[in-house]
């Protein structure tokens, strides 16, 4: 038997002048140049059958971007969706083909539903066996066909870097979201000039910008004469990077401000005009501004089930103004009186000279409408805020709204999905764009913790924490990325709000199903998560006391070299509200639990 | 082809009617959509899947080459209110391989169906059901001691009435084409 020893080459490969001599090259190598071409920084990656050749050119050539071994696919997809929503950069990902392939279906269809830019090369077998049933094979584009913004599969090793390109453009541009291309192992073996195209030809596909201007108009209007303005500020504001114009268009006009869950962070929380987030398990009194406004203005918003609850019943006064960069986003649920089609930052620079020119004339019966509407909001907002119980237990909100005040609210927050979603979203006041990022549309369990090791190596170097929150069901689902973090050094803020339960389950069987809690109890099998984070070299700290919470965050910011999980032994009982239940009208939401003795 | 309607084309088109109308239930129509697109792998796959995954009625698909060996037609009907037409429109127009989304019900075009309907017939039979596809300006394009198979074009509602005639005798195959559509004017206004 002989053991191939592989020679570490210590001097990257002088390749430039191949490919000026235009020199063949593998499909491996133009494939690992082309990413070089795109400035990927980190790929998140498994090795396999089918892309073993690309894993051997990357030995070699030792690109510029880095490789980061994950410990399972979905955590590699759900690494290139955190790093892209932190950095707002593309995320790559790179697996081998059938298992490899289908275990990133999840993370595909989540950055899907959440317009997260990624594009995923999976690998495949030879194209002369596709179909055959061959060893590791899927039709990875099939499966994932109505899961993508679009897909490839190469056939020609010549089209390679072209294809490459069109995947990042198509996968950052317009709506981002995932693109998958599926790489044949024999277009990897084969090989051809190196040739990164300038220009690609995408003869049906379109970027949006900028607002047809007699629509810009017609929404200045109908802002100029609102007496009950709302803008309603989604996560296309941030996507878009429109965060700016956002704020300084809200200040100017003296429009409250609610945003949805992805909207988190687009406009500070802390600003008066700020209601909080909107929506199912939002705050009751973005909701009470919801129902009552004149004038809803939809900034990069796409009016979700969970967001309206009962349609028919929600902001019945309302005229909408829609502004989104996907037309058929637009008057999908809700129609609107005035649709505008385009990208978020084009329409807020052609509408923001309309609003301070407006704002400079409205007229003193209008102003007064108005604060009568701002006063009427800040009524709402101390009738009924935000509140938990401090009684001596330990409850969640109580550790998430320390986080707040350990960072002053400049970190990166990931939760995952459930009651620890909802309390992060609810008690953290987001000031700053890209600081929350979780999984809305799929709501996918097991997200935060990978997600936050991806957003982890885009934070790199900038000192800003990365805390990724989980419930210990969700934690259960993808801990085994703990060991990429730690492998690399990346200090993760990783908390578990342990209630033994799967808690929003939970919550909805206590509330719907008359208590009968079938299959949500974790307890009996949970394991020591301390322990756990320790056999990966992590620092592991406990904490079942409201007294030491702040002990134990501090203990955890001391460590700066590798991940430290905290786990909170949190009451399991702690519900989340306020909630509008599933499919019920908005006016129906529930404030407070229902027995009187547990409310606030 | 040297006029394409973008999705935003498409999309503006509508947003200059004062937004969309709502739903009502008696506004359900049936609607002709030619889509050109990229005549590659999976381009038609992607249409296809879209009405499924979006659960769209699809009535009737054709697909077929065009003047330009690089782009591929497709003529789809299907039925829907004002807003889920709308939708299909622009998750149609959304589709990276689409060129071109027309929706031609309401445009001055040419609408035709292919059909062959393969009828069991003694040779006794044969000048009878040759008089009832004269009638159509059908073709005999098959003949079999014991069968004829003829072949009717025409519009939908011509088609039908050629296989509800037939209907009387002995109909043993039927193929229909599904509708091909094409607007009557060079290009769009």
């Amino acid at each position: 038997m002989t053991v191939a020893t592989a020679s570490p080459r210590t001097e990257p490969t002088p390749a430039t002048d191949r490919y000026l001599t235009g020199a063949p090259v593998s499909g491996a190598e133009i494939l690992i140049r082309s990413l070089e071409a795109e400035g990927v920084e980190y790929v998140f990656g498994h090795p396999g059958g089918a892309v073993i050749k690309i894993y051997d050119e990357m030995h070699r050539i030792q690109p510029s971007f880095e490789h980061v071994l994950v410990r399972h696919e979905q955590g590699g997809t759900h690494a290139a969706e955190g790093y892209a929503k932190a950095t707002g950069k593309v995320g790559t990902v790179l697996v081998t083909s059938g298992p490899g392939a289908t275990n990133c279906v999840t993370g595909i269809a989540d950055a899907f539903m959440d317009s997260i830019p990624i594009v995923v090369f999976t690998g495949q077998v030879p194209t002369k066996l596709i179909g055959n049933d061959a060893f590791q094979e899927c039709d990875i584009i099939g499966v994932t066909r109505s899961i993508t913004k679009h897909s490839f599969l190469v056939r020609d090793v010549r089209d390679l870097a072209a294809t490459v390109k069109k995947a990042y453009y198509i996968a950052r541009t317009g709506r981002p979201g995932p693109v998958v291309v599926d790489l044949p192992k024999d277009v990897i073996a084969d090989s051809a000039p190196f040739i990164y195209p300038e220009k690609i030809n995408l003869r049906g596909y379109s970027v949006i910008t900028k607002g047809e201007q007699g629509q810009v108009e017609k929404a200045a209007r109908m802002m100029a004469e609102a007496e009950r303005p709302l803008l309603y500020v989604g996560g296309g504001t941030i996507s878009s990077n429109a965060n700016g114009l956002l704020t300084k268009l809200a200040r100017t006009a003296q429009f409250p401000v609610t945003t949805t869950l992805h909207g988190l962070g687009a406009f500070p929380e802390n600003d008066p005009l700020s209601v909080g987030m909107l929506g199912m398990h939002g705050t009751w009194y973005a909701n009470q501004a919801v129902q009552n406004c004149d004038l809803l203005i939809a900034v990069g918003a796409r009016f979700d089930d969970r967001v309206t609850g009962k349609i028919d019943a929600w902001a019945p006064h309302a005229k909408i103004v829609h502004i989104d960069i996907d037309p058929a986003c637009i008057s999908k649920n809700v129609p609107a009186d005035c649709p505008i089609l385009g990208d978020v930052r084009y329409v807020l620079e052609q509408l923001l000279p309309l609003v301070e020119r407006d704002a400079r004339a409205v007229t003193p019966t209008l102003a007064k409408k108005r604060a009568a509407w701002r006063s009427q909001i800040d009524y709402w907002k101390k009738e009924c805020p935000l509140t938990w119980k401090a009684d001596g237990k330990l409850r969640p909100q109580q550790i998430i709204e320390a986080l707040r005040d350990k960072t002053g609210g400049h970190a990166v927050v990931v939760s995952d999905v459930g009651q620890n979603q909802m309390w992060t979203a609810q008690y953290f006041t987001y000031a700053e764009p890209r600081s929350h990022i979780t999984s809305g549309g799929l709501g996918t369990m097991g997200f935060s913790l990978p997600a936050a090791m991806g957003a982890g190596f885009g934070m790199r170097g900038t000192g800003i924490p990365v805390i990724s929150i989980n419930g210990d069901g969700g934690f259960l689902m993808n801990m085994q990325e703990l060991g990429v973090a730690a492998a690399h050094g990346i200090p993760l803020k990783v908390v578990v709000l342990n209630n033994s339960y799967l808690g929003m389950v939970r919550q909805w069987q206590e509330l719907f199903h008359d208590e009968r809690y079938s299959h949500t109890h974790l307890a009996p099998t949970n394991p020591d998560f301390v322990k756990f984070a320790e056999a990966f070299g992590c620092k592991g700290l406990r904490c079942s006391s409201p007294d030491d919470v702040q002990a134990t965050i501090d203990a955890a910011w001391e460590v700066t070299d590798r991940p430290v999980l905290m786990e909170f032994q949190v009451v399991t009982e702690e519900m989340v509200f306020p909630m509008v239940p599933a499919g019920a009208a908005t006016d129906e939401m529930i404030v407070q639990r229902f027995n009187p003795e547990n409310c606030a | 082809m040297n006029a394409t309607l973008t999705s935003q084309q498409l999309f503006r088109k509508q947003a200059a009617g004062e937004g969309l109308t709502p739903d009502a239930p008696d506004s359900v129509h049936r609607h002709v959509i030619v889509v050109t697109l990229e005549n590659t792998i999976g381009a038609l796959n992607r249409v296809a899947n879209l009405f499924s995954a979006r659960g769209f009625n699809m009535e009737s698909v054709s697909v077929g080459s065009t003047e330009d060996p690089s782009v591929s037609r497709m003529t789809i009907v299907t039925t829907g209110n004002d807003r889920i037409i709308a939708q299909v429109l622009q998750q149609l127009g959304n589709l990276v391989d689409t060129l071109l989304v027309d929706d031609v019900s309401d445009e001055a075009h040419v609408e035709r169906e292919l059909c062959l309907v393969k009828v069991a017939a003694s040779p006794a039979q044969r000048p009878v059901l040759m008089g009832v596809s004269d009638i159509f300006r059908g073709n005999v394009v098959n003949i079999t001691p014991d069968s004829m198979t003829f072949e009717v074009t025409g519009p939908t509602t011509k088609v039908n009435a050629f296989i509800g005639m037939m209907q009387e005798y002995d109909v043993r195959e039927v193929a229909r084409s599904g509708r091909v559509a094409m607007r009557r004017h060079l290009a769009f206004e």
